[in-house]
């Protein structure tokens, strides 16, 4: 046993203090090419097709034709919308992993807008009344695990996880209800002829609103998480509730309040996703975006602003993973390797970012400090 | 700097041209097809080979036909329907009943390309000149399944391996186009077996292998002998398989493809759809210029349905009354739902509405029974036989 021989390892790895912007952003973009440059192997051994041909389809998938474009942007829109929502109860370190129940109860509640009010309000003021009842609906469904949390300590993990199979269940019961046709167990598209309660298009395209609102709201969570007393709070209590204790604050009111939040931001994007892209509603309406989201308000740092582009990324792989398939025939399990190598070096590049790899100074010709 | 921005440069026009090689296709024609599974689903793998038959028949070369797999029934349809349509599609054919809202609300926004949502019920009642539906005969050729499985039931009957007639069904959901099949089966059945009965079993998808096979698990723990389906997985023929291996006597009669490869002695055949003579016409009209029917359906007497080959164990001159029965069918001398063959509630049905205008999913127009027959697929293409005879019971389904 040489247990006290203390020979130094080989690599060394500590926390790096500062790291500038455009270095931070250099690291990025450096993992983000090697990611490319790993996917163009694997595809060229695995599928013998042209790499840059490949990326050049990824290109179109996403942005090919104008309608390519937008559907890209409204379901980055999307993606974002929920991101925002998370935002709030991740910074609070309140592990919301019930995004993808609370966009299921928002678009339940803006589906039943769409089909008890119709013929009972204008067409105009619908949209409102749906945009309340989606926003109220995930609250509520944010309220419940939040409330326990801070009245019992329960697991807020587990018992957003589970909320989510409740809302699941829930939107299989309205599917059932409100089947058209008869019999078909899909609710198909609703209001079709009178397009009641459907997003009113500006500017001749359908998906304008969604960025609007998804584009405020970016702004509104970054003003809220950082220059405001409540976002104060809500980082004091993410970084130590005893301090946050000590510092007067109701440390049960802001966790309750901050879910309210982010279950509602979550209830918006459900109505986003029923009045302003799929005009249905089914278990698949959400679509697993509730935990892709995680991956974009953590790789964010829960920054708005980044999570813009991180959404775009996210979005942009699915669409060309997507156009791959079809243009080359292959199943989604090659393009779906692509997109998870890409996301691994990105996810990869924070350690660089974040820590500092030494080597062993015998090796190393420089001699530090 | 200036050689970054070079670099760039290259880069960009690299991909631009290799987006521009990809749009080029030699013929004009563009078809896009929207498959609800993919090739593993024997519902989709015929619809497959009918877009390959009628590629083959019409000379359309591999850039001309845009697939796309797996599109659930949810606005993800909507989303791929518009791209087929931006990418140049002429025509865009859905294969699922659930597919059609979507495919009718991207035929508003394309008026110049042809929309057919196969197996769908509303082109008739849409405003719109650009939208279709198709459905082969498939009521004629489950019928003819029948025949067979009552052949073996009959068999069994007569040798004394069975006492009670019982037949079972495993369907995916409860609505015309299943009900249309269970029914044209059982009188298939009921042609040779007068005293047969039947359980239908729901499983609430179209593709559900795990479902499947418990249906017909939970179908021959009630005791019935033979299985037939409207789902489009090999989960009910594999079980049927394993449960006739442990010694028990069942059988299966399949849809879509052969069984014979999951239950090679359990299979006595299976209801098989061509939809060939359903896509060959319908792409070569719009390669023309012309209009495409709304409504499109033809059976046996087109080719646009067959039976699967018969399994080894099939009773003795099973062939022979198949051959029988399709010849029948084709010169119109024999009706499937002639209303002489059922009652519902007991009672000979004189005159049935099919079609809805209004919403509420009951038929308010479109006499279906003249003269005592009952003709389905004839006012629209989709089934719309819809009748809960006497003799066949819906077990509840959670």
């Amino acid at each position: 046993m040489k247990k006290h021989d203390h020979k130094e390892p080989l690599f060394r790895i500590s926390k790096s203090g500062y790291v500038p912007l455009q270095k931070a952003w250099a690291i990025r973009m450096v993992a983000l090419l090697l990611a490319l440059i790993v996917s163009a192997l694997i595809i060229f051994s695995i599928v013998k097709l042209n790499p840059i041909k490949v990326y050049g389809t990824m290109f179109q998938g996403a942005f090919g034709t104008n309608k390519r474009m937008w559907v890209t942007i409204r379901d980055t829109m999307m993606l974002l919308c929920i991101g925002l929502g998370l935002a709030p109860a991740f910074k609070m370190r309140f592990w919301n992993i019930g995004a993808e129940g609370q966009v299921l109860v928002g678009g339940i509640a803006s589906a039943a807008c769409m089909i008890y009010l119709r013929d009972k309000v204008s067409s105009t003021a619908v949209l409102p009344i749906m945009f309340v009842c989606s926003m109220l609906a995930g609250a509520v469904w944010g309220f419940i695990p939040g409330f326990f949390k801070a009245k019992y300590g329960t697991n807020e993990t587990l018992f957003t996880l589970m909320m989510n199979y409740i809302a699941i269940q829930l939107t299989s019961y309205f599917v059932a209800l409100w089947e058209n046709p008869y019999g078909s167990n899909t609710v198909g598209v609703i209001n079709s002829r009178s397009k009641f309660g459907w997003f009113p298009p500006i500017f001749g395209q359908m998906y304008v609103l969604n960025v609007i609102i998804v584009l405020v709201l970016v702004v509104t969570i970054y003003v809220y998480l950082n220059y405001s007393k409540q976002g104060f709070e809500i980082a004091v209590v993410g970084d130590s509730e005893n301090t946050a204790r000590y510092c007067g604050i109701d440390v049960k009111r802001v966790i309750i309040r901050t879910m309210v939040i982010s279950g509602a931001i979550c209830g918006i994007a459900g109505f986003l996703a029923v009045a302003g892209a799929g005009h249905t509603i089914s278990v698949s309406t959400a679509g697993g975006r509730g935990f892709t989201t995680i991956i974009v308000a953590w790789m964010a740092k829960f920054n708005s602003f980044v999570m813009v582009l991180f959404s775009a990324l996210l979005v942009f792989l699915e669409k060309g993973a997507m156009e791959i398939a079809s243009r080359y025939q292959l199943s989604d399990y090659v393009s779906s390797m692509v997109t998870g190598i890409i996301l691994f070096f990105i996810l990869g590049s924070e350690f660089f970012i974040n820590f500092k790899v030494t080597l062993r100074k015998r090796f190393s010709k420089e001699v530090s400090q | 700097m200036k050689k970054l921005i070079a670099v760039l440069f290259v880069l960009v026009l690299a991909l631009t041209i290799v987006g521009f090689n990809a749009e080029a296709a030699p013929e004009d024609f563009k078809l896009g097809i929207i498959l609800v599974h993919d090739e593993n689903s024997g519902y989709d793998m015929a619809h497959i080979d009918g877009v390959l038959g009628a590629q083959e028949k019409l000379g359309l070369t591999n850039d001309q036909i845009i697939f796309k797999y797996n599109i659930p029934e949810t606005e993800a349809c909507y989303d791929n329907a518009v791209d087929l349509a931006e990418q140049g599609c002429d025509l865009i054919i859905s294969d699922s009943y659930g597919h059609q809202s979507y495919m009718m609300q991207a035929a508003e926004e394309y008026p110049e390309v042809t929309f057919v949502a196969a197996t769908g019920d509303t082109a008739w009642k849409e405003p719109m000149e650009n939208v279709a539906n198709f459905f082969p005969h498939t009521y004629e050729s489950r019928y003819v399944s029948g025949v067979v499985a009552g052949m073996k039931l009959k068999e069994l009957l007569d040798s004394g391996a069975v006492k009670d007639p019982y037949v079972g069904y495993v369907g995916a959901y409860p609505y015309a186009e299943v009900v249309s099949g269970y029914t044209a089966f059982f009188l298939g059945i009921r042609s040779i077996v007068p005293e047969a009965h039947m359980d239908v079993q729901y499983t609430n998808s179209w593709y559900d292998p795990k479902a499947e096979g418990e249906a017909a698990n939970a179908l021959i723990s009630r005791g019935c002998v033979i299985i037939g389906q409207h789902a489009d997985s090999t989960g009910a023929p594999s079980a049927i398989q394993a449960a006739k291996d442990s010694g028990k006597v069942v059988y299966s009669v399949g849809y879509n493809v052969s069984m014979l490869a999951v239950a090679p002695t359990a299979a006595l055949t299976s209801a098989q759809n061509r939809w060939d003579a359903l896509y060959t016409p319908t792409i070569e009209k719009s390669m023309k210029g012309e209009a495409v029917p709304k409504d499109f359906s033809v059976g046996y007497a087109n080719d646009a349905v067959q039976i699967a080959p018969l399994g080894p164990e099939v009773a003795e001159g099973t062939a022979e009354a198949v051959d029988a029965v399709i010849a029948g069918i084709i010169d119109g001398s024999l009706n499937i739902f002639d209303t002489a063959n059922f009652t519902v509630n007991g009672e000979t049905i004189t005159t049935f509405l099919a079609l809805d205008t209004d919403g509420d999913w009951a038929g308010d127009t479109g006499e279906a029974i003249e003269n005592g027959i009952f003709y389905e697929s004839k006012l629209i293409s989709a089934p719309y036989f819809s009748l809960r005879i006497d003799g066949i019971t819906e077990l509840t389904n959670e």
